[in-house]
């Protein structure tokens, strides 16, 4: 699965979140005007792990966040099961490039995906429905609220983005009623 | 909670679109630079109820002159009369004096309160904040006004803006008086704004100085020197922006990855239990 989403969206703690191994970061230090957000950038890839079982594990790869490295995501997005958009709620000036990625993963790749809403303990956060009309979205598009730090919500959008590809896949067995 | 943002992120008529959408009650708070005099729009379930522009909200008998409804000797006379000064008192005096009826005053309050949002839409920069649940004082009078047209009409506003910036990319130029002698200038009416710019057209002064002179914003200024533009009095210019290569050709997407219900379904039953 592709975690991705514009800069300091919080890719980084979603996977972190989940993954039982530490995450392997590739942060280096900013060095342009996105330096007063934060000190450190991811610049090629996050990536976590959850093992299943013996013979099967989920991997999650976070895509960095300027744009400037965006020749990653195309790499990134081969042979994905489905991808997460991570946007910053309390920063609208994030949403248009929120929209742009999510425009960009969808060329790439015609798996399913949602949009989780970060950052909603910030008070200054836009609710996921408002969040959905702002970024002019279809009412069919997930927009899921998210707080990347709690594993629970990380949890909720990764099995939300589950039974989204379950549904895909060809009939074989019911699918078990969503549990949160 | 209170939306924040600002007007180059979200623009006015996605705010509205998200208002109507979400039925919203509250109200929007528009600073157009940092501490400059705000416009607050109030909506009530999706709809616009009132409008204060410069801190200030309009009484009845200043609306209904400025949509063209009363003179101000006879707005003057009217308020000479109230005792309260509410806006309910005020219409009353007026439908009791004959002066207006009631939809005369509904239909210059809907007028008002559209022409005042419809000047916001020029603004292009500044900061919002939505306040849930915020209402107008009582004094004052509110009409429910849908939204649905006002969204429309902003965007037409919106694309004029758009092509507007097209055709005038750059405001740091100066303009000159155009040298075609087939222009006949007696057949040309020039409005006072127009007048008003060309008095300033020399090689020294820039479109945008002008602008700042004669305190318009980019939207007023753009829209009269196209006008001067076309009628064929002036010349702007070239200008030294290149347009933008255009961005990679997206590529087809590749065919979904070939998973199996039952490793799904393994997957779901792990991610459940850490």
């Amino acid at each position: 699965m592709v975690v991705t989403g514009p800069f300091n969206s919080g890719k980084t703690a979603f996977i972190g979140s989940v993954s039982e191994i530490p995450v392997v970061r590739t942060e280096r230090r900013v060095t342009d005007n996105t330096r007063a957000v934060k000190d450190q950038t991811t610049v090629a890839m996050d990536f976590g792990r959850i093992t299943i079982d013996k013979d099967l594990s989920l991997y999650l790869f976070g895509t960095p966040g300027q744009k400037r490295f965006d020749f990653m995501w195309e790499i990134l997005s081969e042979g994905m099961l489905g991808f997460v958009v991570l946007i910053d709620s309390a920063r609208p000036e994030t949403f248009r490039e929120a929209r742009r990625i999510l425009d960009t993963f969808r060329t790439y790749s015609n798996t399913p995906f949602v949009i989780a809403a970060n950052k909603q303990d910030d008070e200054d956060a836009w609710p996921p429905e408002d969040l959905r009309i702002a970024l002019g979205l279809d009412q069919g598009m997930r927009v899921l609220p998210c707080i990347a730090t709690r594993k629970e919500s990380v949890k909720a959008i990764l099995l939300e983005l589950l039974y989204g590809i379950l549904e895909n896949v060809a009939e074989e067995q019911p699918v078990p009623a969503r549990k949160r | 909670m209170a939306l924040k943002g600002n007007l180059k992120d979200v623009g006015l008529n996605q705010l509205l679109n998200l208002i109507y959408l979400a039925h919203k009650t509250g109200a929007l708070t528009i600073h157009r630079d940092a501490g400059s005099v705000a416009a607050r729009l109030y909506f009530k379930e999706g709809k616009l109820i009132q409008t204060a522009l410069d801190g200030q909200t309009a009484r009845l008998t200043d609306i209904m002159v400025q949509v063209g409804k009363l003179t101000a000797d006879q707005a003057k006379a009217i308020r000479a009369r109230s005792k309260v000064d509410t806006d309910k008192e005020l219409g009353l005096l007026m439908i009791q004096n004959n002066v207006l009826n009631q939809a005369d005053i509904i239909q210059g309050v809907k007028n008002y309160l559209l022409e005042s949002v419809y000047t916001l839409f020029t603004w292009h920069t500044g900061t919002f904040r939505f306040d849930p649940n915020v209402l107008p004082a009582e004094e004052r009078i509110t009409v429910a006004v849908s939204l649905d047209h006002l969204i429309i009409e902003g965007s037409r506003r919106v694309q004029e803006w758009e092509h507007l910036r097209d055709e005038l990319p750059d405001l740091d130029v100066p303009l000159k008086f155009a040298e075609r002698p087939d222009v006949n200038i007696r057949n040309i009416n020039l409005s006072v704004e127009q007048w008003k710019v060309i008095s300033f057209i020399n090689s020294r002064n820039t479109i945008r100085q002008i602008a700042s002179f004669l305190k318009m914003d980019e939207f007023q200024i753009r829209r009269i020197v196209y006008g001067l533009q076309t009628a064929g009095l002036v010349d702007v210019l070239p200008s030294t922006l290149t347009p933008g290569a255009s961005g990679p050709v997206p590529l087809p997407p590749p065919a979904p990855p070939p998973v199996g219900r039952g490793v799904l379904l393994r997957v779901i039953d792990r991610l459940r239990k850490i």
